[in-house]
């Protein structure tokens, strides 16, 4: 397979007040179009991924919404909703769209604004992509993943400041990106001393609530500075943890990375720079297991000599962005920002935080505790 | 000019430890002290409201001022804690005060910073000649749900400052306003405790606007920061009054003695005044204090203050005697005596003291 992302652009990710979401996809959209170097009449289909729009703004049938609103006049426009994993479907659903030769030119808009909320509503807006009985005993997604680091701890030995230095590398990457919403570098002890959300989960353990939006244009046509997304996979597993027979790895992220990777006829030692889905610190160790990139319960002591840091990493830098952790999560725009990244680096557009000769890119976006993944595999 | 003639402060003798509150909900307590920078707050006794405290603190300023209180023709009392949703605090704080039927009573209602629109509102009058002395009021019994990030620091407490343009103990050099439509905090009528947006009360709202009458007054004044001897901010927390003193160039020993925060927590209306009271304590003639407060909804009303010679026999008081229909006012009690003159409660007793159980 082969789709070509002509245009690419993201808006800074943070606390944005005073930016409405229609400003957002404003401003990503237009960015993305600008890059491709079309107009917006060319664009035949626009994929809408957000999450919260009904159940925190009371707005759903975003399709129409934003295709009226980018002046995308009468094209066919569709919201997909796979929880944080939004963005990647959206994306996914736009190749397939594309490969299925009903579309030749598309936008994919990653979309959510959730700090007009309280927080309150937001933890139990999110908890709309657990499973029932997770929410009736009152979990929220900390509380969740709190239980995937205990098995993990209990499993491999990994340790609280194992888990703190993916935020200590994520929020370094994010110093280097002027989208990121956090710039201050932090350290092993900050992430420790910082308030427990869910034992052992601390503050900066946690990915933040964020406002933000990315958008990219596919093509089936290729242009000069196109890079090609080889792969594009989707994978489910049970929406609760009680009902899955191993808490010590995310099964949808192992499927889809295994599809993903026999789509673009890669392993994963080829990869030389990844987006993860780090919404907790434990959330990435778990995925570089997963995805392969290393073997289960050796991320963390690869993630702590830096062995996926810019400038120390071995082979494969991991979240140049920040990531989730450092680069902010506004949940719909994630996963389309993951890929907006990967092609920054793989144009070697990425300034301070280039990796260095990045020739093949993977992204990974999961939705729930691991109910949805997806991978998208780019090529130069 | 017009200044401060006299003031007086209330704070409830009452204390819960923070720690305590986290502990009721199972968090850590030193986590919850070292973010907030608050260790304990004023709580109302039992029989204590909006009203009472109001009172107090009045008692307090007239008796301190050697005023007949039928001198007093204007009465603005700021709360969000009024008891009566319609019926006026001022009035009945005037009819307890014996200050006759000649002066006008309003209440204000402006989350925080009520009582320093009273200030400017008298101030204002004052000047155009339409009163002698007016006094402006900020009490409450600050409201905050159980379980909420507000329990930790809503407080009780009240202040009154007599204003006038004869023997201040420090004039009113100038004043500025700042105020916007941003909904940060509410309670809509009927509604038991109020609501708010989380972090959104930070940078949009309070450092915003006390941010934004700050600077007008920098410039209006003509000053900077280091032509004061004082500054006092609105503290809803004790984060966020050190972090504007920072960003604004303020030192840590210019703000440091008005940081009540520390001790009674937030008192709402009362608040940035119990700060400047706190500084009128300790002041020398011929002072300079910048003072900014900040309303949820929001506005923030900047002061700048110099002291007379005259806040030296304010500070020497007590004066003997005086007698207001029947209540012996007690010597002059110190924002620091206050602070230190306290009983600590347990939260079981604090919910039953709030009447929440």
């Amino acid at each position: 397979m082969k789709v070509s992302i002509i245009g690419v652009a993201t808006t800074k990710f943070g606390e944005l007040w005073s930016v409405s979401p229609r400003a957002l996809a404003h401003e990503a959209m237009s960015g993305a179009l600008k890059d491709a170097g079309i107009e917006n009449g060319r664009i035949q289909a626009l994929f809408v991924g957000n999450m919260l729009s009904g159940m925190l703004g009371g707005q759903e049938h975003l399709g129409a919404f934003f295709a009226e609103e980018l002046g995308f006049s009468h094209a066919a426009a569709i919201k997909i909703e796979g929880a944080c994993a939004s963005g990647g479907l959206a994306i996914h659903a736009a190749v397939s769209g594309i490969l299925s030769g009903q579309y030749e030119t598309v936008a994919v808009l990653g979309v959510e604004k959730m700090t007009d909320h309280k927080p309150e509503d937001v933890a139990a807006a999110l908890m709309g992509a657990g499973s029932s009985q997770e929410r009736a005993s009152g979990c929220t997604f900390p509380g969740l993943y709190a239980i995937l680091a205990r098995v993990h701890m209990l499993k491999f030995g990994t340790t609280q400041e194992d888990m703190a230095a993916v935020a200590v590398k994520n929020h370094y990457h994010a110093s280097l990106n002027p989208n990121a919403q956090f710039h201050r570098p932090i350290t092993i002890e900050a992430v420790l001393k910082s308030h427990k959300v869910t034992d052992p989960l601390t503050l900066l353990d946690c990915s933040p609530i964020s406002d933000g939006a990315s958008a990219l244009i596919l093509s089936i046509k290729h242009q000069a500075s196109s890079i090609n997304i080889v792969a594009s996979s989707v994978a489910t597993d049970t929406l609760g943890l009680a009902e899955r027979n191993n808490l010590t790895q995310l099964q949808a992220t192992k499927e889809a990375a295994m599809r993903a990777y026999k789509q673009a006829g890669i392993e994963a030692k080829d990869i030389d720079v990844a987006e993860v889905h780090d919404c907790f610190t434990i959330a990435e160790i778990l995925a570089l297991e997963d995805l392969g990139i290393t073997k289960k319960g050796d991320a963390a002591g690869g993630i702590r000599r830096g062995e996926f840091t810019l400038g120390s990493a071995k082979r494969v830098v991991v979240n140049p962005s920040g990531g989730l952790k450092g680069c902010g999560h506004p949940i719909g725009a994630t996963g389309v920002k993951q890929v907006v990244e990967l092609v920054e680096q793989l144009r070697g557009e990425a300034g301070k935080r280039q990796v260095k000769d990045a020739r093949v890119g993977l992204a990974h976006n999961v939705g729930g505790s691991g109910a949805t993944a997806v991978v998208h595999i780019l090529k130069k | 000019m017009v200044g401060i003639v006299s003031y007086g402060t209330y704070i409830p003798k009452y204390r819960i430890r923070l720690g305590d509150i986290a502990s009721a909900w199972k968090k850590q307590g030193e986590e919850v002290v070292s973010s907030l920078r608050v260790a304990e707050k004023a709580v109302p006794a039992a029989d204590e409201d909006a009203v009472t405290i109001a009172l107090e603190a009045a008692l307090r300023a007239l008796s301190s001022s050697g005023l007949n209180p039928e001198s007093i023709e204007g009465l603005f009392v700021g709360s969000e804690s009024h008891p009566y949703a319609v019926n006026p605090t001022s009035t009945i704080v005037g009819e307890l005060l014996g200050i006759g039927n000649n002066y006008l009573a309003t209440d204000l209602e402006f989350a925080c910073k009520a009582a320093t629109s009273g200030i400017q509102s008298l101030a204002g009058l004052i000047a155009s000649g339409q009163m002698r002395y007016g006094m402006a009021i900020g009490a409450d019994t600050a409201q905050s749900k159980p379980h909420d990030v507000l329990e930790y620091t809503s407080a009780a407490a009240g202040v009154a400052y007599i204003m006038g343009n004869k023997k201040p103990i420090a004039e009113l050099l100038a004043y500025t306003s700042y105020s916007s439509d941003t909904p940060d905090f509410w309670r809509r009528d009927g509604v038991q405790y109020p609501s708010h947006a989380g972090r959104f009360t930070g940078e949009p709202a309070y450092f915003a606007h006390v941010m934004g009458s700050a600077t007008r007054l920098f410039e209006k004044t003509k000053t900077q920061p280091s032509d004061y001897q004082y500054c006092v901010f609105h503290m809803p927390n004790g984060r966020f009054p050190r972090d504007a003193a920072k960003r604004l160039g303020f030192t840590d020993a210019q703000l440091a003695p008005s940081l009540v925060v520390d001790h009674i927590g937030n008192p709402y209306s009362a608040s940035t005044m119990i700060g400047l009271s706190a500084l009128l304590d300790i002041a020398k003639p011929g002072e300079k204090i910048f003072m900014v407060s900040y309303g949820s909804g929001a506005g923030s009303d900047g002061f700048v203050w110099k002291t007379t010679k005259e806040l030296v026999k304010s500070q020497k008081f007590p004066r003997s005697g005086i007698q207001l229909r029947g209540t012996k006012v007690k010597s002059k009690d110190t924002v620091q005596d206050q602070i230190e003159r306290k009983t600590y409660i347990d939260y079981v007793q604090y919910l039953k003291q709030t009447h929440k159980i």
